[in-house]
C-alpha cells in the first residue's frame, strides 16, 4: 500500500488554489457580484478552496469570450485541432498522477479508480476525437447528371455543457472532446459540488487552447446553469443528471429551439444465467467481480449495476459468493492505493443513500451485508462513508426502482429467460446492462431483448472511447463516446449545386 | 377535469406529503426571496431522487405529471404544490413523503442549494399509518 499526500501538504504531487474564479477568454476573471462559495473535500468533509459563484452576468461575459473565439477556432483545420486536442491529452498524460490525486481529493473517489479509469480514459478520449475528426469526411451526392448535393459538416457555433459530479473530469472530457474536435467553442459549468479539479486541469493545459475557446462558469443550477442553459447564443446544450433537470433544460432549450443532449441516469439491471455457476474458473471468477462492481465509484455511476438478477438455480450459491467478495471490499483513505471504496461526494448524497436503506427496510428488503454509514474515524472523521451493501427482495420495491447512487445493490431471483427479460425492463430508465452467460446465443438474446442503450455482455463498466453510450426510455437523449457524438456537435450544411445551363422551365 | 385527473389516485384526505420544521423553516425563508414555490420529485442519476424546488411556474408540469399534495406552511402565503411524473408515481405510490432538509451541496436547479443545504425525501410505507 501506499499512500499519496493530501493536496496543500508536503510532498504533495497537488496544491490546489486557495481561490477559483471564473477562467473566460483565457484569464481568470472575478463573479460579478463578487460571491464565493467553500468547496469541501468528502475525504474528511473540510474545505479546501473557495469558488466564484457565478451569476447570469458572468455567463454573459463567458458566452461573449466563446463567440469571440469560436469563429477562428471553427475554420482552424481539422488536423491543427486534432494536433491541440493531442497536445491536451499528452499534458494530461506527463500528469497522470497529478489529475488522479486532484480528481481523487476533489469527489472522495479512490485513486487506484482515478489512476487506472478516470484519468487514462479522459486522456485517450482526446485522443479518440484527435483521430476520428481527422478521418471524418463529408458527403457527395449525384442527383441527376448536372446537379450535385455537397454535405459539409460544420460546427455549431457556442455551445454550453453542464457537467456532474461523479467523474468531474473525465466527465468534462466526455463533452469537450467531441465539442472541441468539432470546431466549438465551449461554455462549461462543472458541478458545484466539484468544481475545483477542472480548474487544476485547465492550469495544466490553458497554453496549448486558443484563449476563449473553452470557459469555466462556476457557480450553482439556478444561478449560472439556467442563464447559460437558456441563453439564446448558445447554439447547443449538453447536460447529465436528473430527470427534472433534463426537463427543465429542454423546457429552457425549447425557448429557443436550441437541442440538447441529456444522459440522465438508469437502474441497471446486472443479470446472471445459471450456467455463470457451472464451472469454478476464471469466468465465474469474473461473473462475482462483475457482480461486485455495484460498489465501483461508491455507486456514484449512471450506469451502476445497482439491481442483480440472479437466475434461481445457482441463487444461493452466487449469492453467498457475491457477499463474500462484498465483504472484501477494502474501505478506506481515498489516497491509499489498495483503498477500493472511497467516500460519497457530498453529506446530502450520505443522508439520500441512508434514506433508501431505510425505506428499504421499511419495504421488506433484507439486508444481507453493510447497511449502514462507516465511521472510519481518525482523519477520516467526517467524511462521508457507507458500508457496501447488498439488499434482497422484490423489483417492485423502491430500491429497485430509484437509482440510489450509493454502494447498494438490490437483488432478486429470476426462474427463466422471459422472466429474467421482463425484470430487466420493468424500470423507466434505459442506461445500463449487464448480461452473464457461458451461453453467446443466450447472451446475444438477452442482449438484444433489453432495452438499453448499453448492454454489457460478459463485462461491466468499461467505458471505452468507441463504443457508444447513451440511454433509452427515461435516460436520456444522444450518444456520447463515440465517433456519432460529432453528430450532436455540427451542422450538416448542404450545397445544391447545377452545373447545368438549362433553365428549369418554370418560370 | 385535467386537474382532477392529474391529481394521486386514491381516498381525498389521504395524505401523501409532509415536511419537516426544518424543510418548514427554509421553505419560509426561499419564499421571501423568490416568492411563491413548487416542488418537483426527480428521478435517475446524481441528484435524482430528490426534490426540486423552483419559483413556481418554473418548471412546466403536463399531463404527464401527478399533483401529489399541496404543503400548507405557516408563515407561506400560497402553498407549496408537489409533483411527480405520473411513470414515477407507479412505483412510489406506496409510500408516503416527508420533504426533510440536511446539509450540503445538491447540484441541479433546486433553489435552496446556494444555501448550503439540500431538500431530502424521507418516505415511509403509507400502509402503516396509523
Amino acid at each position: 500500500m501506499s499512500r499519496y499526500a493530501a493536496p496543500g501538504t508536503e510532498g504533495a504531487l497537488v496544491t490546489y488554489q486557495p481561490r477559483y474564479d471564473h477562467w473566460i477568454g483565457g484569464a481568470y476573471v472575478a463573479p460579478k457580484q463578487g460571491g464565493y462559495f467553500e468547496n469541501p473535500t468528502p475525504v474528511n468533509g473540510q474545505p479546501f478552496t473557495e469558488i466564484a459563484r457565478g451569476t447570469a452576468e458572468d455567463v454573459e461575459s463567458a458566452v461573449d469570450a466563446a463567440h469571440a473565439a469560436a469563429g477562428s477556432w471553427g475554420r482552424t483545420a481539422p488536423a491543427d485541432r486534432a494536433l491541440v486536442l493531442n497536445r491536451v491529452a499528452d499534458r494530461m498524460e506527463e500528469h497522470l498522477e497529478a489529475l488522479a490525486v486532484a480528481e481523487s481529493w476533489e469527489n472522495g473517489k479512490p485513486v487506484r479508480e482515478t489512476l487506472a479509469a478516470d484519468i487514462p480514459l479522459a486522456i485517450d478520449h482526446f485522443r479518440y476525437f484527435a483521430g476520428v475528426i481527422r478521418a471524418q469526411e463529408g458527403g457527395i451526392s449525384q442527383i441527376d447528371e448536372e446537379t450535385v448535393a455537397y454535405h459539409f459538416h460544420e460546427p455549431l457555433g457556442v455551445v454550453g455543457q453542464i457537467i456532474p459530479w461523479n467523474f468531474p473530469l473525465l466527465m468534462a472530457v466526455w463533452k469537450l472532446a467531441p465539442a472541441l474536435a468539432a470546431g466549438n467553442a465551449v461554455v462549461l459549468k462543472p458541478a458545484e459540488q466539484t468544481p475545483a479539479s477542472i480548474h487544476y486541469w485547465m492550469s495544466l493545459v490553458a497554453d496549448l487552447l486558443p484563449p476563449g475557446v473553452v470557459n469555466i462558469v462556476n457557480g450553482f443550477g439556478a444561478e449560472a446553469g439556467k442563464p447559460l442553459a437558456a441563453s439564446p447564443r448558445v447554439a447547443k446544450i449538453a447536460f447529465t443528471g436528473e430527470t427534472t433537470t433534463g426537463r427543465l433544460i429542454m423546457q429552457y432549450a425549447s425557448e429557443s429551439l436550441k437541442p440538447v443532449t441529456l444522459e440522465l441516469g438508469g437502474k441497471s439491471p446486472n443479470i446472471f444465467f445459471d450456467d455463470v455457476s457451472a464451472s469454478e474458473d476464471a469466468f465465474l471468477d469474473k461473473a462475482l467481480e462483475g457482480f461486485t462492481l455495484f460498489a465501483l465509484n461508491q455507486g456514484e455511476v449512471c450506469t451502476c449495476p445497482s439491481r442483480a438478477l440472479i437466475q434461481r438455480g445457482h441463487y444461493r450459491d452466487f449469492l453467498d459468493a457475491g457477499i463474500a467478495r462484498t465483504e472484501r471490499i477494502v474501505q478506506g483513505h481515498p489516497l491509499d492505493t489498495d483503498t477500493m471504496v472511497g467516500a460519497q461526494a457530498s453529506n446530502d448524497q450520505l443522508e439520500k443513500i441512508l434514506s433508501y436503506l431505510d425505506i428499504g427496510r421499511q419495504e421488506g428488503a433484507r439486508v444481507l451485508t453493510g447497511g449502514e454509514r462507516a465511521e472510519l474515524g481518525g482523519e477520516l472523521a467526517g467524511g462521508y462513508y457507507v458500508t457496501p451493501t447488498i439488499l434482497e427482495g422484490g423489483n417492485r420495491m423502491r430500491v429497485f426502482q430509484e437509482e440510489i447512487f450509493g454502494p447498494v445493490v438490490s437483488v432478486t431471483g429470476f426462474d427463466g429467460f422471459d422472466e429474467a427479460m421482463s425484470l430487466a425492463n420493468d424500470t423507466l430508465y434505459g442506461l445500463g446492462a449487464g448480461v452473464w452467460s457461458r451461453d453467446g446465443n443466450t447472451a446475444y438474446r438477452a442482449g438484444r431483448a433489453i432495452q438499453a442503450g448499453r448492454v454489457w455482455t460478459n463485462c461491466y463498466h468499461q467505458y471505452p472511447a468507441h463504443a457508444a453510450f447513451g440511454g433509452y426510455k427515461q435516460s436520456g437523449i444522444g450518444r456520447e463516446n463515440h465517433r456519432m457524438m460529432l453528430d450532436h456537435y455540427q451542422q450538416t450544411k448542404n450545397l445544391l449545386v447545377s452545373y447545368g445551363e438549362a433553365r428549369m422551365g418554370l418560370f | 377535469m385535467a386537474e382532477q385527473a392529474r391529481t394521486a389516485a386514491g381516498p381525498p384526505d389521504a395524505e401523501r406529503v409532509a415536511f419537516t420544521e426544518a424543510a418548514a423553516d427554509l421553505l419560509r425563508s426561499l419564499t421571501g426571496m423568490h416568492g411563491p414555490l413548487m416542488f418537483h420529485q426527480s428521478g435517475g442519476c446524481c441528484d435524482g431522487s430528490s426534490p426540486m424546488c423552483y419559483e413556481r411556474g418554473e418548471f412546466r408540469t403536463g399531463e404527464g405529471d401527478v399533483l401529489l399534495g399541496e404543503l400548507r406552511v405557516d408563515g407561506v402565503p400560497e402553498p407549496v404544490p408537489f409533483w411527480i411524473s405520473a411513470s414515477q408515481y407507479e412505483y412510489w405510490s406506496h409510500t408516503h413523503l416527508t420533504v426533510d432538509v440536511v446539509p450540503g451541496r445538491g447540484s441541479g436547479f433546486s433553489l435552496e442549494a446556494p444555501e448550503g443545504v439540500r431538500f431530502l425525501i424521507r418516505s415511509r410505507l403509507l400502509e402503516s399509518d396509523g
